[in-house]
């Protein structure tokens, strides 16, 4: 920083004071001004920024500690130094209680100020200096609400920013909780279709019909209960991008549509004959193994081909420890800020023992953790005792006392989509049962948590 | 236009001294260089109660005492210097302006009579720098690098910078 981006304010009522101290610092280059008195300085000092305040202790009316006062409320990265007569020493040293950087007892010695000066304008640099860092260090770690420190991930965030310029579709991997959707809400977040709709789809959350009429919407009488026409998704992302979660639990019938979609960008309303083209970029994800579903014949091999354009794998957070710290104390932030909870940070044994579990739900898992201790947490740090780490249900827990075959399939079924964080498609699989099965059983066993997310899984 | 070395102390002129003011003077500003020998000296700059004379008066005096060829005016001086604010300034200088001041008075005070003529030259150069529009630079060993103790001095060199050069020669264009 050159020495004229340094402003200093000289404030004392003797103008022949005004005079020497402002020509004496001109000469180091400073940009310097003067101010006659109190209200003057804080009139300057209201209108613009100052790095320096440079004060005299006895003025007429206002005086030098209530200039001092004033200025730490405007300007609080503005250091002050205070000028004071040999008499008013103990003067200079309330000023400094109340916040002055340092005070000088006229007349002082040239060196004396050159040195203080060079000082306090060493330290603004420095703090400088180090917000930016912070700030770089920040961004580094980013990729909108992605909050990573680890390799895997910059990776990731570097592969996701390239795609995001692209229209090419994406398809993201990786296990339940890993964030496959914030992964794709950012890359339309950073596209030239920011401003154009996203629109996420739970492929699996739906039956055949249900979805391929979310899908690609239906004309009136299409079917029982279409009274009217309605959009599908891919016409509501229309200039926007679709995403298509859960891809690897689609039927194989609309394998097919969807691979239609992707050739062509045109499609059909359920129960309608006049060809819809839409402009919509499209990233899918999964957890499941495609390359096996191909093998075993439950998956297309043209589709995925069509949808692996630029693979993205999400890593496990077990695979990153390194990121739990920053992920806590991001997730600390927001979560606090959403319920209106003022938390001052994670304990230590807390962190600890939150950076050795292994997250079988990964960030989700996290995030659920973080969230129940700031709801409950009674100190503003967050304790370990705050946080529940789950314990995988044993068959201990499931034949502890005497309870009907319903019971324990409700509290199964339960724990099972617990583990799974709620991901049906992972549970039924788990459960060996099919998804639609497993739903109904959601909701006969009122597991409404479960139930409602699926309800809003189709959101835009 | 030249640049004229006038004494304007109490005690008596060392021409040893003046004329390796004027020497250097005269190199570093690439413009004559003279010695001024008006027998007039500035008065009403003591201050009884700091012993000391104030260099922004002398400076005033210097202002309206420019001999008519010159276009600045450097006045040596062996009385002690002060601004209100500051113990001392070992010398001072109108910025952008047409008269500057040294003294003498701490500079030869102490150590080998090479290093103190040295010291009165450096600062000679230096307030004559301010003259010309140059503030305090940065750059190690160069003459307008702010030096507030004579350890200072000693160690700074008698020359412009190459950039301090540089801007003398830009702001100094219409008055060579």
């Amino acid at each position: 920083m050159n020495s004229a981006a340094t402003r200093i304010l000289i404030v004392d009522d003797e103008e022949i004071i005004r005079e020497s101290l402002s020509g004496w610092l001109e000469k180091d280059g400073y940009t310097v001004a003067t101010a006659v008195d109190g209200p003057a300085a804080i009139a300057r000092l209201t209108g613009e920024p100052w790095s320096i305040l440079v004060v005299d202790m006895k003025m007429p009316g206002m005086d030098g500690l209530q200039v001092l006062e004033q200025a730490r409320k405007i300007r609080p990265t503005t250091a002050v130094v205070v000028m004071t007569a040999y008499a008013t020493v103990d003067t200079a040293v309330s000023a400094m209680k109340l916040g002055a950087y340092d005070y000088l007892v006229k007349p002082f010695d040239p060196e004396e100020l050159s040195l203080m000066i060079q000082k306090i304008v060493r330290e603004q640099a420095l703090v400088r200096d180090n917000e930016e860092l912070r700030r770089a260090l920040k961004r580094e770690c980013r990729f909108r609400d992605l909050v990573s420190k680890s390799a895997a991930m910059h990776a990731v965030f570097e592969l996701a920013r390239t795609a995001a310029r692209t229209q090419s579709t994406i398809l993201i991997t990786g296990e339940s909780g890993t964030g496959k959707e914030l992964l794709a809400r950012a890359i339309h977040a950073e596209s030239p279709r920011a401003k154009r709709p996203f629109v996420a789809v739970s492929c699996a959350a739906l039956t055949e019909t249900l979805l391929e009429s979310e899908l690609f919407g239906h004309e009136r009488g299409a079917f029982t209960g279409a009274t009217v026409r309605r959009r599908g998704n891919f016409e509501t992302a229309d200039g926007g991008t679709i995403f298509l979660d859960e891809i690897g639990d689609v039927s194989p019938k609309l394998q097919v549509d969807l691979l239609r979609v992707l050739e062509e960008r045109r499609f059909c309303r359920v129960g309608g004959s006049e060809p819809v083209t839409v402009d919509v970029r499209v990233i899918a994800a999964t957890n499941r193994d495609l390359a096996k579903a191909i093998a075993d014949g439950s998956f297309r091999d043209d589709l995925f081909y069509r949808l692996n354009v630029i693979p993205i794998t999400m890593p496990p957070l077990r695979d990153r420890k390194e990121d739990i710290p920053p992920l806590v104390e991001h997730l600390v932030e927001r979560i606090g800020a959403e319920l209106g909870r003022k938390i001052d940070g994670v304990a230590q044994e807390a962190m600890a023992r939150l950076t050795a579990h292994d997250y079988p739900g990964n960030v989700r898992e996290l995030r659920n953790l973080v969230e129940r201790a700031v709801v409950c947490a009674r100190g503003s740090v967050l304790q370990a005792s705050d946080f529940t780490l789950p314990v995988a249900p044993g068959l201990s827990d499931l034949t502890s006392q005497p309870a009907s075959l319903e019971a324990v399939e409700k509290r199964h079924i339960a724990a099972i989509l617990a583990q799974s964080n709620g991901n049906v498609s992972a549970a039924a699989r788990i459960l060996d049962i099919d998804r639609v099965t497993l739903y109904n059983k959601i909701r006969k066993y009122g597991l409404r948590e479960v139930d409602s997310a699926l309800e809003s899984s189709t959101t835009r | 236009m030249s640049i004229y070395v006038w004494w304007i102390g109490e005690g008596a002129a060392d021409p040893r001294v003046l004329e390796s003011v004027r020497v250097h003077v005269e190199r570093e500003f690439e413009r004559a260089a003279t010695l001024w020998t008006g027998d007039e000296r500035p008065a009403g700059t003591l201050d009884e109660r700091r012993k000391q004379h104030s260099s922004r008066g002398l400076l005033a005096w210097l202002g309206a005492r420019v001999p008519a060829p010159a276009s600045r005016v450097i006045g040596l001086t062996d009385v002690d210097l002060f601004i209100p604010i500051l113990t001392f300034v070992f010398g001072e200088a109108q910025l952008d302006g047409a008269a500057a001041v040294v003294s003498t008075h701490r500079l030869m005070g102490a150590g080998r009579a090479y290093g103190s003529l040295a010291r009165v030259i450096k600062e000679c150069v230096h307030e004559l720098g301010h003259t010309f529009g140059l503030v305090h630079c940065g750059t190690p060993g160069c003459v307008m690098s702010r030096s507030s103790n004579i350890r200072a001095i000693d160690v700074k060199g008698a020359r412009l910078c190459r950039s301090c050069r540089e801007r003398y020669r830009i702001v100094s264009q219409g008055d060579l």
